[in-house]
């Protein structure tokens, strides 16, 4: 992307981040109106596209202001921001839970992928029979709903607890069984919301892996809500910096580092930088 | 001893996550700590009746509350009486029963209905607490004006006084279910028949219970109330308690309510154990207790 997309950014002023003296270095932008010209020709053969998407509450909230991106098949694209800037807002729209007030979302809906910050595993059913759930909503004949469930409770590692109830199961084993479940459709496209913040650190590096490994077997375009710096820049190719309230794209990264990644990684210099550089974003980002 | 074997025993391979299995020796010792303190308590109230029988109350009004021995032999041991009072019982538990089912019935349906449409539960949940509030007792006497006096009658009184527990319980199970379950659902495009079926009235199971024990509980009251209040048709314990408290028979009265009190305890039991069987899987606190 333009560098002069960023000096327009700051020459209207609305970014502290322009006062600051902080040169970036790696492919670095920041995003408004200007860009949405630039999107709507990237969005094109997107899985996902926003398109100055605005979102005002009934109650006169607006939680989010013309956010403009796309993600693409075999994209990771992560957002971070402070809480409450929207960053939930955006998947419930993208996925039809909600309806924008302005702009538009362009994404298939009848195979999207989900995985909520809970795992909202419904407590009356097995382990089989949740990972069923989705495929059984759809209509798809038993024997093969089975089929693909098993298939995904495999995929995340589950098989030996097949017949497990929720209540039996610990946080991370309730939210790989979560997402399994909506592997079972093979969705092209996988909204995360926070879906590893309540499990404990180690767990939730074994499910960045599980992610990335998914990701990287199924490609499908990620879009992943997180706090965590270093999950963003570990498991994404582009990171997104959100603005607080109401919630704005102001800052755009790109990953550089190839797939399969080392869990090692976290510990690259080049890995801190970034994370570094992110985190000043962020920090900029609450105005 | 070889070393070897005891390590092979004391190693089990079961994950951390999986449930174990309850120990033979702490289910005796639940078993025990759960029955040890009724029992003590029981023999108690028993040394306590013996107690007032004899040492309280003077031999020529003894008659109000006959020591337990006499209770049993008279009341219980005696077969002309226990089978009166049996087959009043029986009679009762049906009326109960009966009532019960329609109770369940028209409660589900109502609850449903309330569910599936916020203004009519607005509309309706205030009429209901208010026929909730108007004692039974008042409105027996409606019930034998309207209906007459016969077996009918007492099943309506079962069915009133059963019913506000089911409508309540099973409107605030089927809304339960959690927002996020909800939104699942909504993302896979759940029809409202599919998602009654396949989420909110699962989810509405344990409040159904807790309701059904309660209804049931308040149906054998019905039942005996309204039994008590109607002279005619069938007889049910409620005749038979109000014949022996009539004519003085003291031992009998005793024995007559203390079968009414264990047919209670059965069904609530009864209501517990299918609890237990039906949800006691996954959901944490079902049966057993109240
Ligand atoms: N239904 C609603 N009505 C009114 N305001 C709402 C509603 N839902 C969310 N909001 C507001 O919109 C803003 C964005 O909410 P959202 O849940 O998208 O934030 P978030 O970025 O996901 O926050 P967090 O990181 O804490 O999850 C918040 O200020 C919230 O209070
Ligand atoms: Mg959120």
């Amino acid at each position: 992307m333009l560098y002069g997309n960023a000096v327009a950014a700051i020459s209207s002023g609305t970014h502290r981040l322009g006062s600051q003296t902080y040169v970036p270095s790696t492919p670095y932008v920041l995003m408004t109106a200007v860009d949405a010209a630039f999107e709507a020709t990237s969005a094109a053969g997107a899985a996902l596209a926003f398109d100055r998407t605005q979102m005002v509450f009934p109650d006169g909230t607006e939680a989010v202001r013309e956010v403009s991106f796309s993600v693409h098949r075999g994209e990771f694209v992560t957002i971070v921001g402070p809480s409450g800037c929207g960053k939930s807002t955006l998947l419930k729209i993208a996925s039809g839970l909600l309806d924008a007030t302005a702009g538009s979302v362009r994404v298939d809906r009848d195979r999207l992928g989900y995985v909520f910050q809970d795992a909202t595993l419904l407590p009356w059913r097995t382990v089989l029979g949740n990972v069923e759930l989705i495929a059984e909503l759809h209509g798809i004949e038993k024997s093969e709903r089975r089929r693909l469930a098993l298939e995904a409770i495999d995929t995340v590692g589950l098989s030996g607890f097949v017949n497990h109830y929720p209540r039996s199961l610990s946080g991370g084993m309730r939210m790989r069984a979560s997402l399994a479940r909506t592997l079972t459709l093979k969705p092209p496209v996988f909204l995360f919301d926070e879906p590893f913040g309540a499990v404990d650190e180690i767990t939730r590096e074994h499910l960045n892996e599980e992610t990335q490994r998914l990701f990287q077997q199924e490609g499908f375009a990620g879009l992943f809500i997180t706090h965590s710096i270093s999950e963003a820049v570990y498991m994404s190719t582009r990171v997104l910096v959100m603005s607080a309230r109401p919630g704005r794209i102001v800052a755009e990264f790109e990953v550089p580092f190839s797939y399969p990644r080392n869990p090692e990684l976290r510990f690259d210099p080049e890995f801190a930088r970034l994370s570094g550089e992110i985190s000043h974003a962020l920090r900029g980002s609450h105005s | 001893m070889s070393t070897v074997e005891d390590q092979v025993e004391v190693a089990p391979a079961v994950p951390d996550d999986a449930p174990r299995p309850i120990e033979r020796a702490g289910l005796l010792a639940r078993l025990t700590v759960s029955i040890i303190p009724p029992l003590m308590l029981g023999a108690l109230v028993v040394a306590g009746w013996y107690a007032v029988s004899y040492l309280l109350l003077d031999p020529k009004r003894r008659f109000l509350l006959k020591p337990p021995h006499e209770v049993v032999q008279n009341g219980f041991l005696n077969w002309s009486a226990l089978s009166e009072m049996l087959s009043a019982l029986w009679s009762s538990t049906k009326v109960a029963m009966i009532g019960l089912v329609i109770a369940i019935a028209i409660g589900f349906v109502l609850a449903i209905i309330m569910s599936q449409a916020r203004t009519i539960e607005r509309a309706v949940f205030p009429f209901m607490v208010t026929l909730q509030a108007i004692p039974i007792l008042a409105i027996v006497p409606l019930i034998s004006f309207w209906w007459g006096t016969g077996q009918r009658s007492r099943v309506i009184v079962c069915v009133i006084i059963a019913l506000f527990p089911i409508i309540v319980n099973t409107l605030f199970g089927l809304q339960s279910a959690e927002r996020g379950m909800h939104d699942l659902f909504t993302l896979h495009h759940a029809s409202r028949a599919t998602r009654l079926r396949k989420l909110m009235f699962p989810a509405a199971l344990p409040a159904i219970f807790a309701g059904l024990r309660i209804s049931a509980g308040l149906s054998v009251i019905g039942a005996i109330v309204g039994d008590f209040f109607f002279g005619r048709g069938d007889v049910g314990i409620g005749q038979v308690l109000k014949k022996y408290s009539s004519q003085l028979m003291g031992e009998e009265l005793f024995a007559a309510v203390l079968l009414s009190s264990a047919l209670g305890v059965t069904v609530f039991l009864t209501f517990g154990w299918i609890q237990t069987l039906a949800i006691g899987k996954w959901h944490e606190t079902s049966g057993g207790r109240p």
